[in-house]
């Protein structure tokens, strides 16, 4: 355990040993290959193989290494392509100042896309909270059913918290209760499979979810389309039928 | 093996999926009982002494193993080494119960058991994600109906 020089406190305890061996068990990765990757205070540049598994980005010296030189934590981190002396340069930052951005470069375009793609994706917690948001978003549109759709507030599905993103979710999950859970809900994978119906191919479920959701679309236009006397309303939230096309 | 100690630190603030006060003991042999804070986030379960904002240490769950022991209490040990073991003490079965379910969990294997890329499945293109990317992590905001994939 190393000494903090800055704060007299000992360093974080890790189970470094563990790290070492998931960077190098058996299970397929998520990415792996060369990139080079610039030294901490402009130290020059070095050849390593990098191999991502789920959060975490490991680097050997080699792609014999038995042990990884270190371990980038990706959660909370952004991927931005860079302008970068190096060609095919993309940088992993973090917010915080006194955090540091790691610029990496690939062989290749190809490389280039297929890791920014990879390390895109990798945060854990993000995913996370990107799965829940829609969960929440396709629990509060089948709760909008046309008698709802009717009432005067401009957007009828109520959904205090802004969306990440418009598009809607289709899922195997289970109907979610509106009541907000006691807990957060399990990682999609481990849920059974949607009521009545085995664990279907994505293509099912996409249609299947689609259906659901263009019908619930369409019925709310209809029924705005009935809101002929409520022209001011209508006018007055212009915008508002744009959002409300937003699952 | 160096890491962004930064990084880790911070996870260990972000909101988890549990956390409690439990007595934790070391693989160690002979080592004693202490009340640790410890937070489950993500795939990482931080302890910290219970006044202390600074997490001692973290654990990753990748590969562990989490053990019934004694009643109330569990174990988490990891693949390459099962007979060092890291013993939790929780105030009741339940809890205890509570713990291992959300421990095994939060092994972070979407990926592998369905081969699929979990974005994929919910219909987020490609494109729709480098647009998260850019978005601030504190202050999400809508970018828009990007429903094209019904229309």
């Amino acid at each position: 355990m190393i000494q903090g020089t800055n704060t007299g406190r000992a360093a974080m305890k890790l189970n470094e040993r563990s790290l070492a061996f998931y960077a190098t068990c058996d299970a397929p990765v998520d990415n792996a290959g060369f990139l080079h990757k610039r030294g901490g205070r402009g130290a020059g540049s070095h050849r390593r193989w990098f191999v991502l598994r789920g959060n975490m980005l490991f680097y050997f010296e080699s792609e014999a290494s038995r042990e990884p030189l270190g371990v980038i934590l990706l959660e909370g981190c952004t991927v931005e392509l860079v302008d970068a002396r190096e060609e095919f340069a993309f940088a992993v930052r973090f917010a915080g100042g006194r955090s540091r951005s790691y610029v990496l470069a690939a062989d290749s375009q190809a490389a280039l896309e297929g890791w920014v793609k990879a390390l895109s994706r990798a945060s854990f917690h993000y995913l996370r909270l990107v799965v829940r948001e829609l969960e929440q978003q396709l629990a509060a549109m089948r709760e909008g059913s046309p008698a709802n759709t009717l009432s005067a507030n401009p957007n009828p599905i109520s959904n205090p918290r802004p969306k990440e993103n418009g598009r809607a979710v289709w899922s195997a999950l289970p109907e979610q209760p509106t009541a907000a859970p006691k807990r957060p809900p399990l990682p999609p994978r481990r849920r059974a499979s949607a009521p009545n119906r085995p664990l279907a191919s994505f293509a099912q479920l996409h249609e299947h979810y689609g259906r659901e959701v263009r019908a619930l679309r369409s019925q709310w236009r209809g029924g705005q389309a009935g809101l002929a006397g409520l022209e001011v309303w209508h006018r007055s939230s212009s915008g508002g039928t744009h959002t409300q096309d937003q699952p | 093996m160096r890491y962004n100690e930064k990084e880790l630190q911070a996870l260990s603030r972000q909101p988890a999926e549990m956390a409690a006060e439990l007595g934790m003991r070391g693989p160690k042999k002979g080592s004693v009982a202490k009340r640790r804070l410890v937070k489950l986030v993500v795939n990482f379960l931080f302890y910290f002494r219970p006044d202390e904002a600074e997490p001692l240490g973290a654990l990753l769950l990748e590969r562990c193993r989490v053990a019934q022991e004694e009643p109330g209490g569990f174990s988490i040990s990891f693949v390459e080494d099962l007979s060092r073991k890291y013993h939790f003490e929780c105030c009741s079965q339940e809890q205890c119960q509570e713990w291992m379910e959300a421990l095994r969990r939060a092994r972070n294997e979407i990926r592998k058991m369905t081969g699929k890329d979990p974005l994929e499945q919910f219909g987020i293109s490609e494109e729709a994600r480098f647009q998260l990317n850019s978005l601030p992590r504190d202050e999400q905001t809508c970018t828009g109906s990007q429903l094209g994939v019904l229309d």
